[in-house]
Formats: C-alpha cells, sequence, structure tokens
C-alpha cells in the first residue's frame, strides 16, 4: 500500500494503478470519458485533469493527467486546485463545441455521462457561436441507433468494440474536427457484443434501437436486479419497465462473472416478452360434442378449477431446464417426486450429470468469467461458445492478452497504459487451441484451430493427455496429430494459469470425459493453485438447477414418455418446455396419444402447446421471482421487475394448491427456504433471501427511482383515481417510489444512481474499489461443493461418438424464448446444412442450393453452405426452430435436390446476412 | 464535412493490378508486420489510379488481411489519400498563416474564377481540382501552392495566369 495525499487528504492506494482510479475508488468526483475501469487509459480526451506537486513545498505544481499518472507513494495532488479546474472546463468547453443541443430528445439524457460529466465540470454557457460540424449518420443493424453528430470523440467505440470485443466492423475515420466513428459502409454491426457500445459510449452516439421504439427515460423505468435467461452463464441483469411492458435490458455489474458487458442476445433478446406469440390467457379444448376440439378462453378461477380437476389421478409432471428453481420445485411438490421427470433430453441429462460429477471433483476448478479472463492458457474443446455461451468468449478474447500484460510487466508499464501495453505486444497472444468442427469465431485469436468431428476431438485429447502424464492419457492412441497434440500438451504444460472450456452441446459424454482427463492430467504441473480449471458451458438458465434437483430423486423425460405412452398416467403436466425440443417426434406422438389429458403451463405459443388441452400462461422472467443456476452451479436470484397482467400467473402459483384454511402464502421466498432446508443439493439456498432484519423500519426497497414520473396520471386515460401500486408479498421490494433507496448497500442493487452521476457510470459508488466487489452484494451461492477424491481419468473409448453429424448454434436464433424476440429474429437465419467443399463434390451440392436429408422417416430440404472451414466428412445442421435435432440425430443420408435459380438467389440473400469466420486460419 | 458518402449498390473488392501487387509485396519486405503497409498500399493505389475507391480500397485490404473498415481509418486520416475522385492535377493551395497574410485569398479567388472551381471541387474537363493545404514549408515565399510536384511560389495572379496558360498551351 501506498499513501498519496488529494486536496490535503491522505489516502491509501494501490500504486499499481493510476491517480484517477484512485481516486474514484475513494469516492472522489474527478471527470473522465476516455479511461474505463475495463478498458484502461490512453490519456485522449484530457477531461482528468489535476494538479500534481512535486513536494510539500511545492506551491506550483503541474497539470497532470491523473488517468495516465500512476498513484506512487508519497504523491501529492489537487482535484480542486484553481488552475486544474479552470483547465478541466475548458477541457470540456472545446469537446461540446459541436455536440448539438439536443438533450430533451436524446436517449441518452438523464443518463449520460456526457451532461453529468458537464455539469461537473462546470461548463453551463455556450461560447462558440460558430457553425458545428455535422455528419450523415448510419444504420447500423436492428440493435444499434447512430447518432454521430453527439459525438465527443473519446475514442471509447472503437477501443472498446475492436480492441477489447475483436469487432472489425467500426472504426475511426477521418481526423480532427470531423473524426467520424462508423462503418467503412452502412451495414449491420457485425459482433456478437455490439451492444456494450451503447453502455460505453458516455454520450447518445450510439444508442439501443429496440429501447427506442418504446423509449422511456431511466429514472422513469421501474427495474430489479435480474439473471439473464439467454444462457447458463447466469449474468446480471437489469431489465427496465414502463406500462406493464418490458423496454430494455443493461448490463448490471457482477464482479465474478459479466463485469461491465453483456452479450447482444442477453441485452436484445427481451423482445419475445411482448411479442404476438405471448400466451395471455388460460385456454382449453372442449370435449363437448357439439364443439368438439375448438380452443375456449378461460377465467383464472375457471382454468384453476379445471386445471385441479384435470390432475387429481395419477400425474405425471415434467419440469424445465429454462425455468427457475421454484417453479420446478413447485411442481415435484404438486406431482411428488415419483411422478417428476426431468425436462432435459436423455442425452443431454447424462451430459450434466457428468459435468456435476467434474465440478464436483476435487484437484479440478470451475473458473467463473473473471477468472477465465486471467488463464494464460486456454483449450477450447468443441463448443462454440461465441454462439453458446457467448460472454465466455469475450472473455477468453481477454485472456488471450494475458501475453500482453506479462510483456508490460517485464517491460515495467503498467497494465493499465493500455495503448502502450498494445504497442509493445503488437500481434503476440497467449496461447489458445480450439477444438472443433468448424470454423469459429474466436479462430482470429486462436493459435490453432483443430477441425475434426467428435471423434476425433476425443482421440485428440486422449493424446494430449497422454503427453502430458502418460499413467493418466489412455496408453493407445494414433499417430494422427500426434504434432498437434504436443504443442497443445506443452503450452498447457508450461502454463501458470491453464484453463479447459468445453460444453454439452455435442451430447457427448464420452468428449466430457476425455476433456476432464486433460485437466486431470495437468494436476501434476499445477503451480498457481492446487486445482485446475475447466468448465462446461450450459445451453439454458437453468440447465445445472434442474440437474441438481433431479439428484433428489425423479426420472429421466423418456422415463416419462414411455410411461405415458404405456398409458400409465392420467394427465401430464408440462412446465414451460417445448418438448419437441427434446426428443423425437414419434416418442411425443406415442405418449400424447395415450394421455387423457396434457396441461401446459408457458410463456409463448409453441408447437408442442398448441397440443395441450389446457394451456395455462405463465409469466416471464421479469413478472417474477426466481433462483437461477448456473453452469458453476451458482444460485442467483432475479427478482421480479413488475407485475404482469392478472390472467398471468407464475408456474409456482398455478401449481401451488390454494389451501383456504392456511394463512400462509405460498411464494417464492417460502418455496426456495422450505426446499433449502429439506432437500440437501440446495443447502445453503437460503442465504439467497435479503436479511429482513436489515431493512430498516420495516421499509422496502424501492423499484422505481426517487424521480419516477407521472404515476398519478399513467391510467389517466382509464380512470381519473390513481390505481394503488400493486403490493409485492414476495420480496424485499416494492413496486413503488417509496422506500429507502439504495445509496452504497448494493444488495438489491438494479439501476446505479449516486448524486452527480446519473449514467451506468455511478456503479462505481458501489464497489469497494474500482473493478472491485460490490459493497455488500450478494454474488449468488455455490450450490456445488468439492467433495468427491481426485479421480483418475476415467477411460474413454475413441470410437465412442463417430456421429459425423453436428448441430450449430447460432447466438441469434439458438435460444428459444430469445428468438421470438424482433430484433433477434431479425438477425437470424433458418435451417441449414453445411458441408466442406471435397464433401459437396461428393454428394453433388451446390453453394446455396438445396439438400434432402433423410433419417428413417424424416426428411427435410435444406439450403446448403459449403463452407472453407469444416472437418472433413463432417456434416453440419443448424435447425432454427424449423427441424427437429433428434429425428436427424442419428445420421442422415443427403441428396441434392434440382435447384431453379430463385431459390438459390434466396437462398444466398440468407447466408449474406450470417456472420461466421470462415477464411481466417489462425491467428495472423 | 460529411465524410461518409452513403449508397445502396455495395461495392466489391476489384483485382489489384500485377504493378500494383509488385509494389506492394516490395513495401512489405521491409515492415515486420502486413498490416503497417497499409498507408504504402494506398499511396501506391493511389499513384496507379488518381484516387482510392471502394473497390481499391477493399481490394488492398483483402490483399493485406485486414478489414476494409480498419484501413478505411487509415484511408480517411490522410487528407492526402483521395476516397473521391480528383482531376489530374491536384492544386494543393496553401491557406496557413504566412500564406494568408500575404494575401493568399486574393489569389485563390483568382484561381477559382479561371478555372471555375472552388475548394474541394474539380473541373468539368477532369483537369484539376483544387484542395487547401495547411502549410507546403516555403513561408518566406508565401503564398505559395504546389501542382504535379512542383512548388509556386511567391504568387501573383498574374503569375497564375502564366502557370495555367502555359499548361494549356503545353497540352
Amino acid at each position: 500500500m501506498a499513501k498519496i495525499t488529494v486536496d490535503g487528504i491522505v489516502y491509501e492506494v494501490n500504486p499499481q494503478n493510476n491517480l484517477l482510479q484512485e481516486c474514484l475508488s475513494h469516492g472522489l468526483d474527478l471527470p473522465y470519458f476516455c479511461w474505463h475501469p475495463c478498458m484502461g487509459s490512453v490519456g485522449a480526451c484530457r477531461q482528468c485533469a489535476v494538479k500534481q506537486y512535486r513536494n510539500a513545498d511545492d506551491k506550483t505544481g503541474v497539470v497532470v493527467m491523473s488517468c495516465m499518472t500512476p498513484a506512487s507513494d508519497g504523491a501529492i495532488i489537487s482535484i480542486a486546485d484553481a488552475q486544474a479546474v479552470k483547465m478541466r472546463s475548458n477541457v470540456i468547453e472545446s469537446l461540446m463545441i459541436s455536440h448539438p443541443h439536443d438533450c430533451p430528445v436524446c436517449e441518452e439524457g438523464g443518463e449520460c455521462h456526457l451532461q453529468d460529466m458537464t455539469q461537473m465540470s462546470g461548463h453551463n454557457y455556450r461560447r462558440y457561436d460558430f457553425k458545428k460540424v455535422t455528419h450523415r449518420n448510419q444504420n447500423l443493424g436492428p440493435f444499434i441507433n447512430h447518432e454521430m453528430n453527439r459525438c465527443i470523440a473519446c475514442y471509447r467505440c472503437v477501443r472498446y468494440y475492436d480492441d477489447y470485443a475483436g469487432g472489425k466492423d467500426l472504426a475511426a475515420l477521418g481526423s480532427h474536427h470531423h473524426v467520424y466513428f462508423g462503418r467503412h459502409e452502412e451495414g449491420t454491426l457485425e459482433n456478437e457484443f455490439s451492444g456494450n457500445l451503447v453502455e460505453v459510449c458516455p454520450t447518445g452516439v450510439f444508442t439501443d434501437k429496440t429501447f427506442s421504439e418504446h423509449y422511456t427515460r431511466k429514472w422513469d423505468l421501474q427495474t430489479a436486479p435480474s439473471v439473464c435467461t439467454g444462457c447458463g452463464a447466469g449474468c446480471n441483469t437489469t431489465p427496465g419497465e414502463r406500462y406493464g411492458t418490458l423496454r430494455r435490458i443493461v448490463n448490471r455489474y457482477h464482479h465474478d462473472l459479466n463485469g461491465y458487458f453483456l452479450c447482444d442476445r442477453g441485452r436484445f433478446g427481451y423482445g419475445y416478452n411482448s411479442s404476438d406469440r405471448r400466451i395471455t390467457e388460460a385456454s382449453l379444448v372442449s370435449t363437448h360434442d357439439d364443439e368438439k376440439g375448438v380452443r375456449k378462453s378461460l377465467t383464472t378461477q375457471e382454468a384453476q378449477r379445471q386445471f385441479d380437476a384435470m390432475t387429481a389421478g395419477d400425474v405425471v409432471g415434467i419440469g424445465s431446464p429454462r425455468t427457475s428453481l421454484e417453479n420446478n420445485l413447485a411442481l415435484r411438490a404438486r406431482v411428488g417426486v415419483k411422478n417428476f421427470y426431468a425436462g432435459f433430453s436423455a442425452e443431454q441429462q447424462r451430459c450434466v450429470q457428468a459435468v456435476i460429477a467434474i465440478n464436483r471433483e476435487q484437484g479440478l476448478h470451475c473458473p467463473d468469467i473473471r477468472t477465465l479472463e486471467q488463464a494464460d492458457c486456454v483449450l477450447v474443446v468443441n463448443e462454440d461458445i461465441t454462439n453458446t455461451s457467448p460472454r465466455f468468449a469475450l472473455a477468453l478474447r481477454q485472456a488471450v492478452r494475458n501475453r500482453a500484460s506479462q510483456l508490460a510487466t517485464d517491460a515495467r508499464i503498467p497494465l493499465w497504459q493500455d495503448a502502450a501495453v498494445r504497442e509493445l505486444a503488437q500481434n503476440e497472444l497467449s496461447p489458445l487451441f480450439i477444438l472443433s468442427p468448424q470454423g469459429t469465431r474466436l479462430d482470429d485469436v486462436a493459435t490453432d484451430t483443430f477441425l475434426g468431428t467428435t471423434a476425433q476431438q476425443i482421440a485428440l485429447l486422449a493424446a494430449v493427455a497422454n503427453i502430458i502424464d502418460a499413467s493418466v492419457g489412455n496408453a493407445a492412441t494414433d499417430t494422427h496429430g500426434e504434432e498437434g497434440a504436443r504443442r497443445i500438451a506443452s503450452a498447457l504444460i508450461t502454463a501458470r494459469h491453464p484453463c479447459i472450456v468445453s460444453g454439452i452441446s455435442a451430447g457427448s459424454e464420452a468428449l466430457i470425459h476425455a476433456t476432464a482427463n486433460v485437466a486431470r492430467a495437468l494436476r501434476k504441473y499445477s503451480v498457481q493453485s492446487d486445482a485446475i480449471d475447466v468448465c462446461f458451458a450450459m445451453p439454458e438458465s437453468n440447465t445445472m438447477g434442474l440437474a441438481l434437483l433431479m439428484e433428489e430423486g425423479g426420472g429421466t423425460l423418456d422415463d416419462a414418455l414411455q410411461r405415458l405412452a404405456r398409458g400409465e398416467a392420467d394427465a401430464a403436466i408440462v412446465l414451460e418446455n417445448d418438448l419437441t425440443l427434446r426428443t423425437t417426434p414419434e416418442a411425443i406422438d406415442a405418449a400424447l396419444s395415450r394421455t387423457p389429458a396434457v396441461v401446459v403451463i408457458d410463456q409463448l405459443h409453441n408447437e408442442f402447446n398448441a397440443r395441450a388441452q389446457l394451456l395455462l400462461p405463465s409469466t416471464s422472467f421479469a413478472e417474477q421471482n426466481g433462483t437461477l443456476v448456473n453452469y458453476e452451479g451458482r444460485a442467483q436470484s432475479s427478482h421480479q421487475v413488475f407485475q404482469a397482467d392478472a390472467a398471468l400467473r407464475p408456474g409456482y402459483e398455478w401449481l401451488t394448491p390454494v389451501d383456504p384454511l392456511s394463512l400462509v402464502l405460498t411464494t417464492s421466498e417460502t418455496i426456495l427456504y422450505h426446499s433449502a432446508q429439506t432437500l440437501s443439493v440446495l443447502s445453503g439456498a437460503e442465504k439467497l433471501l435479503p436479511p429482513r432484519t436489515g431493512i430498516q423500519a420495516l421499509m422496502k426497497s424501492p423499484r422505481q427511482s426517487h424521480r419516477y414520473s407521472g404515476r398519478t396520471a399513467m391510467n389517466a386515460n382509464l380512470n381519473v383515481h390513481e390505481k394503488k401500486q400493486p403490493a409485492d408479498r414476495e420480496s424485499a421490494m416494492s413496486f413503488s417510489m417509496e422506500g429507502l433507496p439504495l445509496q452504497k448497500d448494493a444488495s438489491l442493487l438494479s439501476a446505479a444512481w449516486a448524486p452527480a452521476w446519473n449514467s451506468n457510470q455511478a456503479i462505481s459508488k458501489f464497489q469497494d474499489e474500482i473493478n472491485g466487489e460490490l459493497k455488500q452484494g450478494c454474488k449468488g451461492v455455490h450450490l456445488l461443493q468439492r467433495t468427491l477424491e481426485p479421480h483418475v481419468a476415467a477411460r474413454v473409448s475413441s470410437s465412442a461418438d463417430n456421429s459425423v453429424v453436428y448441430f450449430i448454434d447460432h447466438i441469434f436464433g439458438s435460444e428459444e424464448l430469445s428468438a421470438a424476440s424482433p430484433a433477434i429474429t431479425a438477425r437470424s437465419v433458418g435451417a441449414y446444412l453445411c458441408v466442406g467443399e471435397a464433401d459437396a463434390q461428393r454428394l453433388g451440392l451446390q453453394q446455396h442450393g438445396r439438400a434432402e436429408i433423410s433419417s428413417g422417416a424424416h426428411t427435410a430440404q435444406l439450403p446448403v453452405l459449403i463452407r472453407q472451414r469444416i472437418a472433413p466428412g463432417a456434416i453440419g445442421i443448424y435447425c432454427g426452430g424449423e427441424i427437429n435435432r433428434h429425428a436427424f440425430a442419428n445420421g442422415v443420408s443427403i441428396s441434392a435436390v434440382a435447384e431453379d435459380s430463385n431459390v438459390l438467389v434466396r437462398s444466398r440473400q440468407m447466408f449474406s446476412e450470417l456472420v461466421i469466420s470462415d477464411s481466417q486460419q489462425g491467428r495472423g | 464535412m460529411n465524410i461518409i458518402a452513403t449508397s445502396s449498390a455495395r461495392p466489391v473488392a476489384r483485382a489489384l493490378t500485377v504493378e500494383e501487387k509488385h509494389e506492394i509485396d516490395h513495401e512489405m519486405t521491409l515492415y515486420p508486420d502486413k498490416k503497417a503497409v497499409g498507408l504504402e498500399a494506398l499511396k501506391i493505389v493511389q499513384k496507379h489510379q488518381g484516387w482510392v475507391s471502394d473497390e481499391s480500397l477493399m481490394a488492398v485490404a483483402e490483399y493485406l488481411g485486414m478489414s476494409a473498415h480498419e484501413l478505411d481509418g487509415v484511408a480517411t486520416f490522410f487528407n492526402l489519400i483521395f476516397r473521391r475522385p480528383v482531376g489530374r492535377n491536384v492544386i494543393l493551395f496553401c491557406d496557413s498563416v504566412s500564406c494568408w497574410i500575404m494575401g493568399c485569398d486574393g489569389i485563390k479567388d483568382h484561381i477559382s474564377k479561371r478555372l471555375g472551381i472552388d475548394y474541394g471541387q474539380t473541373t468539368a474537363d477532369g483537369e484539376y481540382t483544387l484542395l487547401p493545404v495547411p502549410c507546403l514549408g516555403d513561408c518566406d515565399r508565401a503564398p505559395v501552392m504546389l501542382m504535379d510536384g512542383e512548388q509556386h511560389r511567391n504568387l501573383t495572379p498574374e503569375k497564375i495566369d502564366q502557370i495555367f496558360s502555359q499548361r494549356a498551351k503545353n497540352k
């Protein structure tokens, strides 16, 4: 620790940091633009000027940029010095010269860092009365609005988009007073993390286009801390609501997981909440003779009565990996453990179980996303993480820069000197190896991408494990890929902090074991800790939670469907699950044909729930409380943001029978509390519930900001009397602006705000230091403990999985719910087939032509994409919500379809929207 | 000033000529990194084509393994990389402080009147483009302009007439 003096007060600081960061860490207000907690300093904007003195006798001092000056021991600075103050006000005046006077119509207004900093710097009168520089804006696609006139040229956007997120299609164009941040030609921003521009830009150049369509000021949004449901990473989000509809999602800082950034699926995938596919009322298929088969709507009371009547006998309950623990627990409680079945496919269940066992094994460690960023050698096995668990991919882009950090440390350059560190390292990156059936979006920073089918990857992994530790690997491996295996092995051995990342998309247990074997072999070389980092991405927001719950009893989906097909149940309750995504059409047909009553509780209409007799509308993640368990086994609370229409109820409310004699209401909190006491896998989960004792004077924490406006008028078109605010009987928050707003306590932090800090940059006021933990924040509860003895390697046969068909995931379209959001749909493509050039020739397939695939009784015609970068012999299928993956999982036969040119043109158009990396062969 | 011209038809990379490739290849041997050749490659293309079209930009980007966006950042940073067509002769006319003191405004008006073009414009016959530059490093002989690699100093309206008549005669 070092000590610095700021305006006469002594502060303890970390000398590794710069003065700006330390001043902000200590809660001092010092304006800045180009500096970002995650991106370091470049000294471009000159806004953070302070006066520095050589020693106590120096009364003159010099003006320095605090972001470019180390917080070295004994430094004496002044923020309040008149010259520094004048300098800062002059700087902002010049930055503002061409900035338009459009705050009232600008979507950044009210949460604008530029507004905050302008006020803080004391610039309040425009002296410049010449013509302003103006620009033409670009259409950047369905996610981002562009308004270049507002730009103050801080360069944060390109530093984020290009340098941090690896984007290639946003550049700083032009120079001096007409610098322009945009694309060289108009078009969709391709990077999967483009949405963060909205938060990175300190003013309104880049704004959220989806939000724009139903815009509301930040202070008029009702918000609550939530967890993203886009995949199993568990990123923290803040959704905002106004007039009963969800308006946007922004990032919510989580120290271990998402930090400051989200992926575009998570940010823009909320539109399904108000899509026309939403189930808005309960309905029943009539069985009366005169109107047989007609679906009629029911009131909530009728629906509940009907539900109880239909499910009075033997009931099968099928849970869901995309809804909360509470909803699954309520289903489990209603039908009983022996009638409770998992809602994922059998192969997926086996894979998750294998992953859980690995997550429990001593000597291995499941890294959080921040730990992934710190790895200095990464092996990615099969999983296309950019498309399945995108936030991992952004973390790995930082991991490869650890080589640069190492070089800078050796050269004694502080790591926050962003430009210097990049200049020093040039193209040097830490090793990243990827095994994949096709080229991936991370190939541009990969040391090498080995293209291979699942079986080939298993063989390569066995060879790697064998080279690292001969006692672990399988002795007999073929020599194919020996050279590659040696390179991977030696990189992993020499790394200080190696990390292995995979997932369960391939549905291959053998691949999971082969991956874990490499980690097990590496234990011998572990230098930093006694555990090797290995993690597996989870496809859905609660895949891990449901899998853990199944450890407490219950059957597989196959068991459930077989039981139904044998006619051994009177009814089935399917909770938030489209079973066509989980199994073959035959299995569903067989089960449904023998089941007298099928009740489905869900949010969106789909092919499966169209066949339910009773369909009950459920609330979405933003309309209910719930606990979700991420890939690490970390349980996190997602809070209700707003009260949905009365017809919509959370799954647990539909499922929990109301006992008229009991005064105790069943809430999400009581379900979780009770289950945490009784189920050992959930023990400790009760710690997620906010401590009631901490809530002062029994005041709840408000979901609405203290500036929330229009409450008395917002329903005046219906009734002049102000409606009573809905009461929240479930949580420590209220649907109101009254209560105790969070100032320094982040335990229920949704939208960060601090006096003078209206933008998202206010988050620094809630961190214990910049980039640190949130003060009194809840980071979730780990449900998985390392209790199993270290394993010796599991035996894996390389012929265990020799399917050449692999299924492709896309960030936009592969996740069921977000895919129904208009902005995501605009970026999605339909089902297609992809093959390599040689295989296309062999099969007679034409680029963008059509192929017919068939497997048993199933056939489908798909447009063909011939890729440069694909494992020879492998066949990729993207289902795109159009075809059933399980029908084609066991191999397909392929034939070309005769084409007319219209079809070719249509497919070409479709593929032109597809963002894939197909030409880059490794880095450099 | 607008620097982004939007058009509906999407340009595609053209093929670089053999000479262009040859000269770019030579530059590549002088730098450790392909991207570092960006500016030199743009100058080479401009030398051969007169300016850098979108098609040329994309071709160079492809050749150097960069994105067109990245290379356009380089191209548009430099005033003398022309991203729009220019005349066969580009007049770089200094309007900086020394030349201004020495009355360059009047000279510029004279050129404009004679050629019928303002700053940033090209004569109808495609012969001349007039551009302002901040300094040509010849302040003691202001006003100055640079055309066709030749510096013209101590400019007067008469001298301007002489220069352009001479060029017209030589054609």
